[in-house]
């Protein structure tokens, strides 16, 4: 056969993703296959006489190169795993002491309301309060919705690892990273399966040296774990759209760093800080501490954030140099560094969960707590009930239609403890989208109510939000010093974030190559972030008019490997050996092209490569 | 010739795009947080796989791979490279981090080749990486060799092109950027490959699930392997580096940056 004829196989199911959902769902299931003397319990069709053939297909070059900054109750994960040991997993430690804290602004350039710059001032007057320290107020209670005592504090990437470990040593399950999904195969309205990423092509997808059409797996189930950007989870919103009234517009932008602490810290293993008010009042921030002296050190840049300065990374640097982490955190090493995209929307975000021939597990299925900030035991959770439905289901000789799995993996799903606290935190976010103070205020109300008391607003899309450098700025940047600054992003073919930062008197990050270095360096740290050759480029500027028209490109400041820069023509350029697939890009084009799922002019496909650290 | 076998002995090293840092681990020198990195199959070895495996498809023969590594980052290794070519994997269990005796390593790997049911050695090539990416002093293969009998050797190669009688030629790496014709009358031979001129295959799921029923329960069989060597002293390790020397200029000629660069080849 010619490498050049498009080849299939069959199996029963093919998962695409690998994260905590389809860890979830292949632990659960492969303990489930046969019998304990060997014989078949649940049998294949695709291969008479052998267990149900099972493959999952990881999009990245390994499947530990997930990120997450990951504190967790991981109930559901240690149902699964009851002798579950922390110490087995590197960096894994239990929770054990809690912090929320208000960061305040040391520089005054953050861009404050006229109402919080007021609280700051009377918050600085109780200096000598027992809770101030270095510029922070540690806040003596925290809700109990944000608590996550008697859990684990862990590394996505070695958790991934030492979770595929034990699903391949079983030998029930295959498990394939570097590959890539790039289509639903659909036969009338049944999904019978996905087809992969052409091998051998140019950027533009043609065929090239060694070229090979993308296998079709063929699948009686497919199982969608692909994650809040996940393309093949996107292709079905598209052809189905989202339920009545459910709209996906909330996102963030997570972005971590792993630091080797120096010998002289005071930060504790176990110890979990939670803060907001800096580096912007927007942004959330999080640090977790490892055992071996090493934190995960991360914010969240929302998309309900007006100002148009959305740089991840040099916010990430101005927050590690906080007054209060920055003794602890000086003179350490930068092992890792990632990012990723969340889906904020909730229950109100929740797509169709199952249909003919598929079913959606994990994040994309909006099983994240928007309340609580709580994804991967949930996660984990829903991979497990769908592979409990899948073995009712295949034990009963049942085939996987809309029907059988929605009476049995979505209802067992409508009556978990996921469901019930995504229903009560579904409108906890709501606030945020009328201001910090506002949406601290509903987040409380929220929480503490338990989802009877809310802010309530209708959210809207980056696009609908976003306000122009211009505006956002007025009275502190003028429109002409704008436009310089912006002429000369340009001509270094450079983002305009940290021009401006400089410009609002943020102060300038030094470099000492360790801790605080480059964006682009910080790329080569923990796993050079790169890409293979012989495939397209995975993000794809749609309507190139649209771009030469937009005078944001918020794309290109958004872009968390600065993989997307200014192009010659007014079209940006993409360069995916810098690309680590957070899929920022995706929902921060302001050029929307169909209002139908809120599609933009960025097509952000599936594509090899990113980062290549376990460590996130 | 038809038939004629390949056995590539092949190496898991970590990922040599991770950053590589040896400290003192007990008596030995080690990587820190090894086990916590993602492994790759050596470089050097792929490039002997690949090589290998377009020769079997040439000969109708059968391609073994032989590894000693820790099961968990075998299994994890195998993930990523046995979608690429069909092979049968023999492999042994082993704490191979940090920085082994090679003769120890090559002992055990000549044990794990002579319990290869079935395999006649007198029509067989021996493959495996000239070198490694991260770690070894390249003499592993020439000893596998040895212990196992086989005296024709070839490192550095890039090219084996066989002939009908069984014979082959060989093209191996000399300085300035040369080759080395040899000609050998046939199997057995040891070829410790440098890159060689094949691209990585691509990845193709069918020849991965066909591969992984056998490799999982070879992986489950695995046998440990004990590669401590009492007498051994490690007096210094260092790990191969690509150093970098960035430094910013404006307006100064092309001449001028060449004459630098060549002052700076001379000073090394």
């Amino acid at each position: 056969m010619s490498n050049n004829e498009r080849q299939s196989m069959k199996v029963d199911i093919v998962c695409v993703g690998f994260g905590p959902a389809t860890a979830g769902f292949l632990s659960e299931i492969s303990k489930n296959l046969t019998y304990d003397d060997g014989s078949v319990k649940l049998s294949s069709r695709a291969m008479p006489g052998m267990p149900l053939q099972i493959i999952c297909y990881e999009r990245s070059d390994d499947i530990g190169f997930g990120v997450s900054g990951v504190v967790s109750k991981a109930h559901s994960i240690r149902q699964s795993y009851p002798d579950l040991n922390g110490s087995e997993i590197p960096l894994t430690i239990d929770v054990k002491k809690e912090k929320l804290v208000y960061l305040l602004d040391p520089h005054g350039a953050s861009s404050r309301s006229a109402g919080l710059k007021i609280t700051d001032k009377i918050l600085k007057l109780g200096k000598w309060l027992p809770w101030y320290k270095k510029e922070a107020l540690e806040l003596p209670v925290i809700p109990s919705f944000l608590q996550k005592h008697d859990g684990l504090i862990f590394s996505m990437g070695q958790f991934s690892q030492w979770a595929a470990s034990r699903i391949l040593g079983s030998g029930m399950v295959q498990l394939w990273p570097g590959m890539p999904v790039d289509k639903a195969l659909f036969f009338e309205n049944k999904m019978i399966g996905v087809q992969m990423v052409d091998q051998g092509t140019d950027k533009k997808g043609e065929p090239a040296d060694g070229y090979m059409p993308g296998m079709q797996i063929e699948a009686d189930l497919t199982v969608l774990g692909d994650g809040p950007v996940g393309n093949i989870s996107r292709q079905l919103d598209e052809k189905f759209g989202l339920p009545d009234d459910h709209q996906q517009k909330d996102w963030a932008v997570g972005m971590k760093m792993v630091i080797e602490l120096p010998a002289h810290t005071n930060l504790k293993a176990g110890t979990v800080f939670h803060t907001f008010g800096y580096p912007e009042p927007e942004i959330f921030g999080f640090l977790y501490v490892h055992p071996e002296n090493i934190v995960s050190v991360g914010i969240f840049v929302p998309s309900w954030y007006e100002n148009p300065v959305r740089t991840a990374y040099r916010y990430l640097q101005q927050y590690i140099k906080h007054p209060y982490f920055r003794d602890d955190i000086k003179g350490g090493k930068l092992k890792s560094w990632g990012a990723k995209s969340i889906q904020e929307s909730g229950k109100r975000g929740e797509p169709h969960l199952a249909g003919n021939g598929w079913a959606r597990i994990g994040e994309g299925s909006a099983s994240t707590n928007i309340l609580t900030n709580s994804g991967v035991d949930e996660a984990w959770e829903t991979g497990v009930l769908l592979a409990q439905a899948v073995e009712k289901l295949a034990a009963a000789n049942q085939p996987f239609t809309q029907e059988n799995l929605e009476k049995t993996y979505v209802n067992m799903r409508r009556k978990s403890h996921i469901e019930e606290e995504a229903e009560q935190a579904r409108h906890s976010r709501d606030g945020f989208h009328r201001g910090f103070i506002r949406g601290l205020i509903g987040m409380g109300l929220t929480g503490l109510s338990k989802g009877k008391l809310n802010v309530k607003t209708e959210p809207k899309s980056t696009h609908q939000i976003l306000k122009q450098p211009e505006d956002y700025f007025k009275g502190r940047i003028s429109k002409e010093r704008i436009a310089e600054l912006k002429q000369q992003a340009f001509s270094k073919g450079l983002a305009l974030n940290d021009l401006l930062m400089q410009e609002l008197g943020w102060p300038e990050i030094e470099y000492d190559g360790q801790l605080f270095m480059s964006h682009q360096d910080a790329l080569l740290v923990g796993g050079k972030v790169q890409a293979p050759n012989g495939y397209r480029d995975h993000v794809v500027f749609l309507h190139p008019h649209l771009c030469k028209e937009c005078d944001n490109k918020i794309c290109i400041e958004m872009c968390s490997g600065q993989a997307i820069t200014p192009g010659e023509d007014g079209v940006p350029n993409f360069d995916n050996d810098r690309c680590i697939h957070c899929g920022a890009c995706m929902w921060n084009c302001v050029k929307p092209v169909e209002s139908k799922v809120d599609k933009i002019n960025i097509d952000f496909q599936a594509g090899a490569g990113g980062l290549h650290s376990a460590e996130n | 010739m038809t038939n004629l076998n390949v056995v590539v002995c092949a190496g898991i090293v970590p990922d040599p795009l991770q950053t590589l840092d040896p400290v003192q681990t007990g008596e030995k020198p080690g990587l820190r947080n090894e086990m916590m990195l993602p492994h790759v199959l050596d470089p050097w070895a792929g490039h002997a796989l690949y090589e290998a495996a377009e020769l079997v498809k040439e000969t109708g023969g059968k391609l073994y791979v032989v590894s000693i590594g820790p099961k968990a980052k075998l299994q994890q290794v195998m993930m990523t490279i046995a979608q690429k070519v069909p092979f049968q994997l023999i492999a042994a269990d082993a704490a191979a981090g940090g920085f082994s005796d090679s003769k120890q390593i090559a002992v055990q790997l000549a044990e794990l080749v002579k319990q290869i049911d079935g395999l006649d050695l007198s029509n067989t090539l021996l493959f495996g990486g000239w070198e490694s990416a991260s770690r070894g002093a390249g003499t592993t293969l020439q000893m596998v060799g040895e212990i196992l009998g086989v005296t024709d050797q070839f490192q550095g190669v890039d090219k084996i092109s066989l002939n009908d009688d069984g014979s082959f030629k060989v093209l191996e790496r000399i300085e300035g950027g040369k080759h080395l014709h040899s000609s050998c009358s046939g199997a057995p031979a040891v070829l410790g490959w440098a890159t060689g001129y094949l691209p990585e295959p691509p990845n193709n799921p069918q020849i991965g699930m066909t591969n992984m029923r056998t490799i999982m329960p070879a992986l489950q069989q695995a046998k440990p392997a004990d590669l401590e060597n009492p007498e051994l002293t490690f007096t210094a390790v260092e790990l191969p580096k690509q150093k970098r020397d960035t430094k910013i200029v404006k307006d100064i000629s092309a001449d001028e940056i060449a004459q630098e660069i060549i002052d700076w080849i001379k000073s090394k």
